[in-house]
Parts: structure tokens; C-alpha cells; sequence
């Protein structure tokens, strides 16, 4: 089917150029109005989109929109095409629904900031680019989003610029995204020169795929490993993940936008969207299922000890796309993009609150100097206690559906085991575990901010509060369109994407055994109480340390002063990147500076132009300018010449 | 009939002349008529081997020399009178301007 699918991102990339190229001359309501219609019109199209997405049959699901050629060279041909399937409607309309909410927010916390018309721009192009990302049919299209995204990332990481530390981390981002976008291009080619096409169409088709990779063979396990590297540095995994945490520099309802909700998402898209290569080569599955899930508790054991609010929350995100990960490595990419989407719903609002609060409390981040908020701002409280909920995954919540179905694949699927599940089930208690010790510490106990604050302290602005009861709503209801099997549901997500995950099905007949081990299963049953159980415990932890005997926490923290030293200093995995890239990086160019740039390539230059000169300043008394000298040698030439012609001639 | 050594020989002495003209004289107009002398003892020089040879081809030559000299002359003196009427001078060390 055919529609006009550019009209979705079109209206943010009106929006960024008219407000980009009116910077500075429109009203601070005319740059909202813009740029949150441009945005709602984006999510209004892609419901029309979706819903008749959804009047075709289960099979034919996918609408098509050929905009242009774009490249037409010889073999190479590359359109700017867009391409609706389950998959990319569910992202477009996670993208630009969450991107609207964030966006009506962001008029009451940006009020003030003098960069007004430039963050609302930034923040259109942003949406444009994560539309033509997840629209894209090629993989060529997709990386032009993917690029776009990551240099909106980059711009708005580094929004205050005049703060060093923000644009450190801006660039941070960039060049680390860089290392992995190598590793995607990389894998784009090899795509290529195998199937001879970047459309999704040919090169994702099992039958194509399958004629020119062997399965588990060299070519596509590099293929997909280094896509997958793509997918580490955008998606902040081990050992990519370095730039996430900084990324907190930028405005808070960035961080809920791109840095938790979307643009991290890309990689697991991109995962989810070549399915039928990655099914094609197990190593590189068993390699993202533990990167993912070795990611997950490692950022999740950070989390614990880390003190300012928003880096916790950047943590938990790094450790939440690790579930996102590990589910695409056990083949369970219907559950990696069910995740994705209900933890769009939740991590948006955490961080959200979370501004919401940091805008309370005029701008202060460390948890040590909150607490007692409860009171003063119940509407961030409730919603935000609504997020922990879910994000914990206590029964009922979003998070539970979307955390349980991973944690029960990464048990029960051919591709999955028992350690893995081991690990997730674990990361789930530290999960429960940090966000509620945020919780306790941002919302409970004795007011310890300064009193200056403390009467400064008031509930947002109507503006910032209804988006966030709206993600409250989504992040109670989000899990239930996809209801397991066990619990009376028939799980109508993963269904709704069956279609788009031809390499699960084409390949494994152990989905069949899969399906069915999900419906005979009471250790499915088993599991789940388990995991619930396990999160209940470290509640109760966290509401022992920080409510009922914070004394306790403090003797806990001397008693392992050595490991909370490790932890709290991230295991010092910066530091172990600067001593071991960074500083070689630098030495080594300090001396291509000093020595060959400025001694060698310098000096031979400057010594041509010396030796030039001086032998111009010897040379320069032969030309007199007096007439009878000229004439003179030219006679005593002409005699020379014409004695030796004659002599030896 | 005069040896053909005669006439070369008094060929290279108005050419010596004519160039020890150019080199020793600062007047310009001395240094024109030089070149003009040592022109014409070329042309002697020319005239002398058609002669011996009995072609007219060395006659045909020398005409083309006496009108390029002519052109040159009247070329030559016209600069001279413009650097004069400038200058007030005809002395060639005075005009050194090019070589800063």
C-alpha cells in the first residue's frame, strides 16, 4: 500500500527551519506554538498511518512511500523511501507521542533560558532526524537519521556551552559515538557487496539473505558484530557506554527525550529491524545477549551508589537498554522493542519528575541535600512513585510485562540460559533496589536542603505537570497490550510484530517448542513470583536503609568502604579509558605536533624559503641597472660562446 | 679585385668600434649611433661574401637590415627624446630605476 508517509517527518523539519531561520525573532509563544504543533502533527499522522496500518491484513502490513531517488550510481541505488510496518509504526508513534509530551514540558522548564528559540530548534531537527531514522527502508536513510540524532545529541548535550564541563561531555558523546557509527558503516558495506542492496526490502529478505550468507558464517557474523558495535555506541553499551552518564550535563527534558527515551532506543531498532541477519549468525547473538546483560548489572550496580538524582537515572537507563539488549540476543526482539516502548513511557517521566524536581530546588542535583518533598509537590511525587513502580516491574505496571517476558525468554529460549536469567533476575533487585533508595532519599525523611531553598520550594507549573500525568497514565497501561499467554492474555504486541520478524521464524523451529513451553509452563508461573518476590525483598532493603534506620546505611558503607569506593567512582572506567586511549591519543599527537608538524614538515618548508631567499639577497648585486654593464657581459658572453664554438666546435 | 680578408678585416674593426661605442659611452645618442656602426659592419660583412660567392641573396639581406635599422633608429631616437624631455638628461647611469 501506498501512502504519503513524508508527511510524518515533514512538519518537525517545517518547524526546525522556521524557527531555526527566525532565531532570534520570534516570540518565546510562537517558537512553542511551532515547535509542539509540528511535533503533535507528526503523531497525528502516524496514528492515520497506524490505523491503516492496522486495516490491512495480518500479512500485508507494510506501507510504502517512494519520495525520490536519491542516489542512482551503476548497482549502488538508494531512494529516499519510507517504510511502515508494525515495527516502525510502533516506534514512530512512541517517538513522536513521547516526543510531543516532552516537548509541552519543556515550555515550562525552559522558560527562563536565554537559549529559548535554539532549544526548541535543536529539539524539531532532533524529532525529524528520529522519524527519518525509524522510517527509513534503507540502511543508507536510516544512518542519515542515525547521524542526525547524534548530532542533535551532541547539540543539545552541549546546550550550555558556556559551561565546560557540558561541552566536554558533548564532544564526549559525539567521538564515542563516532567509534561505533565506524563500526555500523562498516557493517552497511558488507551488507552491500554480499546482497548488492541497502533496502530492507532485498537485503532483510530471508531468501536473499540466506542465498548469499551461510548461517553462522565469517561474513555475517562481521557483518553483525559490527553493526552491533553501531548499536553499542548509540545505544550506550559496554564498552561504549562512557557517554550516557555524562550526557546528564544537557537540559533535563533532553535527557527524558533522547538520552532515555528515544534516540539510546536506535540501537535496539536497528538490532530488532535485522533480525533475519542477526538470527543468521548465533555468535554474534550469544555476543549481544551478554554485552547486553553484562551491561545491565554492571550499570545497574553503579546506580547504587551514585548521589546526584539524574545520574542515577542515566544509569538505570544504560542498564534498562542491557534488558533491551539481552532480549535481542535470545531472539525475543518482539519483547526487546516491548521494553523499549514501555520504558520510553516510564524513564521519560523518571527524568521528567526528576527536572521537575531539580527545578524545585533551583537547579541543586545531589540527593544528599533533598528529601521531605513528598509534601511540597505531590503531583511529581505520585507520578514519579508511578514510575518506580513500573520501572521495578511490581505486577500490574507496564515494566512488569515488558521485564518478566524478558527475564522469562532469556530463561526459556534456545538462544537463552539459565545464567543470563540469572543476572537479568538480579539486576531487577538492584533495579528496585536504587530506585527506591531515590525515592526515599529525594521524596522522604528530613527536609535538608538550605532554608533559602526551602522557601523557594513549590509544585510545577501546570505545563510540566500534565505531561507528566499523561506518561503516568501510559506507564500504568503501557504493558497491557502485550499480556503473556500465562496471565490470560494472548500477548497482541508481540503478535502485531510477528510480521517484521521473518528471521525468528523463518529460521527456528524451536519457536514452535518455545510457544508451547510458554504454554505448558508453570515454571513460567514459578519465575515471575520469583522476580516479584526478589524486587519486594530489596524495597524493603532500600526502605530499611533510608527511612527506617539510615544509621545502617552509613555502618554498611564503612564496613565495604572498598567497594562502595569502586562503585561509586564508577569503577573507574573513565579513568581506565583515559589512561589507556585518551593520554596515548594525546601523547602521540603531542609529538606528530611538536616534532614532525612543527620541527620536520615546518622546518623543510621555512629552510626552502631561507635558502631561496639568501641565494636571491647573493644573486641581486648582478642586476646594477646600469645600461654598459648589461652590454658588457652580454659582449663577453657572445665571445665566450663563439671561442668555444670555435675551439672545440 | 680586393682579398675577401680585407673586407672582414675592416668589418671586425668597425664592429669593435661600433661595440667598444656601446660599452665605454654613457650618451645615449653615442650609444645608438654605435649599434647603427656595428650594424653596418655586418652588412659589410654580407655584402662581401655575396660578392665572392656571386649571389645577389647577401643584397637582399643588407636592405632588410637598413630598414629594420632605420625602424630602429627612429624608434630608438624617439625614446631618446622622450627620456629627455622627462629627465633633462641623455646619460644611460642615470637610468637605473628597475633594478630595485
Amino acid at each position: 500500500m501506498e501512502q504519503p508517509l513524508y508527511l510524518i517527518p515533514l512538519f518537525p523539519l517545517i518547524g526546525f527551519l522556521l524557527n531555526g531561520l527566525l532565531l532570534g525573532r520570534l516570540g518565546k509563544k510562537t517558537i512553542s506554538f511551532i515547535a509542539c504543533t509540528s511535533v503533535g502533527l507528526s503523531f497525528l499522522f502516524g496514528l492515520k498511518f497506524f490505523f491503516d496500518l492496522l486495516s490491512l491484513p495480518d500479512t500485508a502490513r507494510i506501507i510504502e512511500n517512494v519520495f525520490f531517488t536519491w542516489i542512482p550510481a551503476g548497482q549502488f541505488h538508494v531512494n529516499v523511501a519510507f517504510l511502515l510496518d508494525p515495527l516502525s509504526a510502533v516506534m514512530v508513534l512512541v517517538v513522536s507521542g513521547v516526543s510531543f509530551i516532552i516537548h509541552i514540558y519543556s515550555i515550562g522548564y525552559m522558560h527562563d533560558d536565554a537559549g529559548y528559540g535554539r532549544y526548541f530548534t535543536y529539539l524539531n531537527l532532533f524529532v525529524f532526524s528520529m522519524l527519518m531514522l525509524v522510517l527509513a527502508d534503507n540502511y543508507l536513510l536510516m544512518f542519515v537519521g542515525w547521524e542526525g540524532v547524534g548530532l542533535c545529541s551532541y547539540l543539545l548535550i552541549g546546550f550550555w556551552f558556556e559551561k565546560k564541563s557540558a561541552s566536554d561531555a558533548g564532544k564526549k558523546a559525539f567521538i564515542v559515538n563516532r567509534i561505533g557509527d565506524f563500526g555500523f558503516l562498516l557493517g552497511m558495506f558488507i551488507i552491500f557487496w554480499q546482497t548488492g542492496s541497502l533496502d530492507f526490502k532485498t537485503a532483510l529478505d530471508p531468501a536473499v539473505a540466506h542465498s548469499v550468507f551461510a548461517v553462522g558464517g565469517g561474513m555475517i557474523t562481521a557483518a553483525t558484530l559490527l553493526m552491533f558495535l553501531g548499536a553499542t555506541g548509540k545505544s550506550a553499551q559496554i564498552p561504549l557506554y562512557v557517554w550516557l552518564p555524562d550526557a546528564m550535563e544537557g537540559p533535563t527534558p533532553v535527557s527524558a527525550l533522547i538520552h532515555a527515551a528515544t534516540m539510546v532506543t536506535a540501537g535496539v531498532y536497528m538490532i530488532a529491524r535485522s533480525n533475519v541477519l542477526y538470527m543468521m549468525a548465533p555468535a554474534t547473538m550469544a555476543v549481544v545477549a551478554i554485552v547486553g546483560v553484562a551491561t545491565a548489572i554492571f550499570a545497574g550496580s553503579i546506580a547504587l551508589a551514585q548521589n546526584d538524582i539524574k545520574r542515577v537515572l542515566a544509569y538505570s537507563t544504560v542498564s534498562q537498554l542491557g534488558y533491551m539488549f539481552t532480549a535481542c540476543g535470545v531472539a525475543a526482539f518482539s519483547a526487546g522493542i516491548f521494553h523499549l516502548m514501555t520504558h520510553a513511557f516510564f524513564k521519560a517521566l523518571l527524568f521528567l519528575g526528576s527536572g521537575s524536581v531539580i527545578h524545585a530546588m533551583a537547579g541543586q542535583q545531589d540527593m544528599r541535600y533533598m528529601g521531605g518533598l513528598k509534601k511540597r509537590m505531590p503531583i511529581t511525587f505520585w507520578t514519579f512513585l508511578i514510575a518506580t513502580l513500573a520501572i521495578t516491574g511490581i505486577p500490574g505496571l507496564s515494566g512488569f510485562f515488558s521485564k518478566d517476558e524478558i527475564l522469562w525468554k532469556s530463561f526459556s529460549s534456545d538462544y537463552g540460559s539459565i545464567w543470563i536469567w540469572l543476572i537479568g533476575l538480579i539486576t531487577a533487585g538492584m533495579t528496585a533496589f536504587y530506585m527506591f533508595r531515590l525515592v526515599f532519599l529525594t521524596f522522604y525523611g528530613e527536609e535538608r536542603m538550605d532554608s533559602h531553598t526551602r522557601e523557594h520550594l513549590h509544585e510545577s507549573p501546570k505545563v510540566m505537570t500534565v505531561p507528566l500525568s499523561i506518561l503516568a497514565v501510559l506507564s500504568v497501561i503501557g504493558g497491557y497490550v502485550g499480556i503473556p499467554h500465562i496471565l490470560g492474555g494472548d500477548n497482541r504486541f508481540e503478535k502485531f510484530l510477528e510480521p517484521v520478524m521473518k528471521g525468528v521464524h523463518h529460521s527456528v523451529e524451536g519457536e514452535h517448542a518455545l510457544a508451547s513451553a510458554a504454554h505448558n509452563g508453570s515454571t513460567e508461573l514459578i519465575l515471575m513470583v520469583g522476580s516479584v518476590v526478589l524486587v519486594a525483598v530489596f524495597i524493603y532493603l532500600a526502605y530499611h536503609f533510608y527511612i527506617k534506620n539510615i544509621a545502617a546505611a552509613g555502618k554498611l558503607r564503612q564496613r565495604f568502604s572498598g567497594l562502595h569506593k569502586i562503585i561509586y567512582g564508577k569503577y573507574f572506567v573513565d579513568e581506565l579509558y583515559n589512561a589507556v586511549i585518551v593520554q596515548p591519543l594525546v601523547v602521540g599527537s603531542k609529538f606528530l605536533w611538536k616534532i614532525f608538524d612543527v620541527l620536520i614538515i615546518d622546518g623543510f618548508i621555512n629552510g626552502m624559503a631561507v635558502i631561496i631567499g639568501d641565494m636571491s639577497t647573493g644573486l641581486r648585486p648582478a642586476q646594477s641597472g646600469i645600461l654598459r654593464t648589461y652590454t658588457t657581459i652580454f659582449l663577453v658572453g657572445v665571445i665566450v660562446i663563439l671561442g668555444i664554438v670555435l675551439i672545440f666546435g | 679585385m680586393i682579398p675577401i680578408g680585407h673586407f672582414l678585416i675592416l668589418s671586425a674593426m668597425l664592429f669593435a668600434v661600433g661595440a667598444a661605442g656601446v660599452i665605454i659611452s654613457r650618451n645615449l645618442l653615442i650609444m645608438l649611433m654605435s649599434i647603427e656602426l656595428m650594424l653596418n659592419a655586418a652588412n659589410l660583412a654580407i655584402i662581401a661574401f655575396s660578392r665572392m660567392n656571386n649571389i645577389v641573396d647577401g643584397h637582399v639581406f643588407v636592405f632588410i637590415v637598413f630598414a629594420v635599422a632605420a625602424a630602429e633608429a627612429a624608434v630608438g631616437l624617439a625614446i631618446i627624446i622622450m627620456i629627455f624631455r622627462n629627465r633633462e638628461s641623455i646619460n644611460a647611469d642615470n637610468f637605473s630605476l628597475l633594478k630595485r
